[in-house]
């Protein structure tokens, strides 16, 4: 059931036009930025190669360029997770789903996978690019993997938010702007925050994704991702159920 | 198999759908008062009542859309082909086809993605929904539609994919909230048909303020008002409800009113035109065939003879006005000197 409502999501996000000019636009500016970075680090060589300890190919191009699409996402996701439950309130295709044999917990992992597989799509350009400098160097795939990983569970985490907010109300324009802002909100608790063990930091994902950027792997960062998505899938879940009673 | 038990004189078969004391409140305004249903196989039951009056929302809690006010403390229940909808949600809901007021259309899809998640959603393995598929765009003719984006199709045809998506899975109760709304006649005395059709093999709970669709599908109808249920009877019962005894007559040379009303049976008379006259009767005596020989033995020349009947409008009206005053002289106020003839009856000419 969650696959199928999961492919379903899929499906009408690959039927809209827009989403494929999505992709398109997003593609452009992950490869700006890909280039970007790459120049900077080919005019910097010279002075890299004087130090004793220099960064590699990998750390000087991959780490700034997926802790920028990082960033980009915190951006991104609430347009695309504000559809995900006020649209179909606001459109009255929920009572579709709420009249069918399925539990909450189909509907909001439905959603959640369907989404989840499509940023996935949307950000594999980001990792394919890098790959391809394999070409003409040795790449460090074990901190490749562990961005990818790192990625991955920072976007589910947003998702989990936009999700959560948009099965609060009926308008997706609220849904996006009040999920950007909890995501907005969590990253100023972290940079604002000026001592360096302040409790503020473990707040945000974007803190917690910088031990998976450099390449750490850590458990308790890990936890904090699928404790943090848990808790909204929840109450996303949570909000559908009281969809029915209260209506 | 006539089933003689008075609460359903008309019905056979088992019951699908029963609900008992449905209360609902949104807010502190309680739009639903402890309504009871129940709705057997091969019935088509018409929910009849003004805008506001709860009939959504009762259709949404049948539907397992919305839940009842604090059950427990009720009594409410509905139990779907004898499953309890609020304790097995799941198990339940795999038997009911629910139409809301909007079809739940998801424009982006094509008409075949669409009604293919709708029928593997409610359980269908894909060779059966494959095969449903192809069986429902054949009884709601849709069959050149297939490929088509739904938001690129008429209103007409959206509904008729709304109704498509409520019956793909063959459920046992079929929960349709007005389903011809918006459409052009032709539609809709296609969709009538093929609701009469449904409810041969399913039951049927449809919600409208159209009478004439109770008129042509209905075997049963339940009128709500202010949320509550206040009339329950077969349709044709419904339409014999305070129906008078009476009929219209045009005279082309009519004698004085007075010679009319001298008629033995004749309780009234009342001149509508130079020629037309509403001549009531007592139900038990119908004088008729003697007016017939007076006019031809006077030569009042006879031109027409109807026989009144009450619309199921009067009657409706008169139900739900009833209920309004809730007092007993309401329902004794003289109905024959109020109450229009319908120009649609058949006529009897001579």
């Amino acid at each position: 059931m969650i696959r199928l409502l999961a492919l379903r999501e899929l499906r009408s996000l690959f039927a809209l036009p827009s989403t494929w000019f999505v992709l398109a636009a997003l593609q452009f500016i992950f490869t700006w930025f890909f280039l970007e970075i790459l120049q900077t680090f080919l005019d910097m060589q010279p002075q890299l190669a004087q130090l004793a300890n220099a960064p590699g190919v990998t750390a000087a191009v991959a780490t700034p360029l997926f802790s920028l699409v990082a960033l980009l996402l915190m951006m991104l996701v609430p347009m695309f997770t504000m559809r995900l439950i006020a649209e179909e309130r606001r459109n009255q295709t929920l009572a579709l789903l709420l009249s069918a044999p399925l539990a909450n917990r189909h509907i909001v992992l439905g959603k959640f996978f369907g989404l989840l597989a499509f940023l996935a799509v949307l950000t594999a350009g980001v990792p394919l690019m890098l790959c391809t400098l394999a070409l003409g160097t040795s790449l460090d795939f074990g901190l490749l993997a562990s961005n990818m990983l790192g990625l991955l569970l920072l976007t589910a985490s947003y998702i989990a938010v936009g999700l959560y907010v948009s099965a609060l109300t009926a308008q997706p324009v609220i849904a996006a702007i009040g999920a950007l802002a909890v995501l907005v909100g969590l990253w100023l608790a972290d940079i604002a925050a000026a001592a360096e063990n302040s409790a503020w930091h473990l707040l945000s994902p974007l803190y917690h994704f910088r031990n998976f950027n450099t390449g750490l792997l850590d458990s308790a960062d890990a936890s904090y991702f699928v404790l943090f998505t848990a808790m909204f899938l929840l109450l996303a879940m949570q909000r559908l159920q009281n969809n029915r009673r209260y209506g | 198999m006539p089933n003689a038990t008075p609460s359903a004189s008309q019905s056979t078969g088992d019951i699908t759908l029963s609900a008992r004391n449905l209360t609902r409140s949104f807010g502190n305004r309680q739009v639903v008062h402890n309504v009871s249903l129940e709705l057997r196989r091969g019935e088509v039951l018409g929910l009849l009542g003004h805008n506001g009056a709860g009939k959504s929302t009762t259709l949404q809690m049948l539907a397992g859309c919305l839940l009842p006010d604090s059950a427990e403390k009720n009594g409410s229940g509905i139990d779907i082909c004898g499953i309890d909808l609020l304790r097995h949600p799941a198990l339940a809901k795999a038997h009911i086809g629910y139409l809301p007021e909007n079809p739940p259309l998801y424009r982006e899809l094509s008409v075949n993605n669409y009604l293919t998640f709708a029928a593997r959603l409610r359980g269908m393995k894909p060779a059966a929904a494959a095969e449903a598929l192809a069986q429902t765009r054949q009884r709601c003719g849709l069959e050149g539609a297939g490929d088509k984006i739904i938001g690129t199709l008429s209103k007409g045809y959206q509904q008729r994919i709304g109704i498509a998506q409520a019956i793909i899975h063959r459920p046992a109760v079929i929960v349709l909230d007005e389903p011809t709304i918006g459409l052009d006649p032709t539609q809709i005395r296609e969709i009538r048909s093929l609701i009469r059709e449904l409810g041969d093999a399913h039951s049927v709970i449809l919600s409208t303020h159209l009478l004439s669709e109770v008129e042509s599908v209905c075997d049963r109808v339940d009128i709500m008002q202010q949320g509550r249920l206040i009339y329950s009877d077969t349709s044709e019962h419904m339409q014999q409800h305070g129906s008078v005894s009476g009929f219209i007559i045009s005279l082309r040379n009519p004698p004085p009113p007075g010679e009319l009303e001298a008629i033995d049976g004749v309780s009234s008379v009342e001149q509508l035109s130079a020629t037309q006259f509403r001549v009531l009767h007592t139900p038990d005596a119908n004088p008729g065939g003697t007016l017939v020989t007076l006019a031809e033995r006077h030569g009042w020349q006879l031109e027409q003879l109807t026989p009144l009947q009450a619309t199921l409008e009067e009657v409706f009206v008169k139900i739900t006005a009833a209920d309004m005053a809730t007092t007993a002289p309401a329902r004794s106020t003289p109905v024959g000197t109020t109450l229009p003839c319908s120009d649609s009856s058949s006529g009897e000419t001579t």
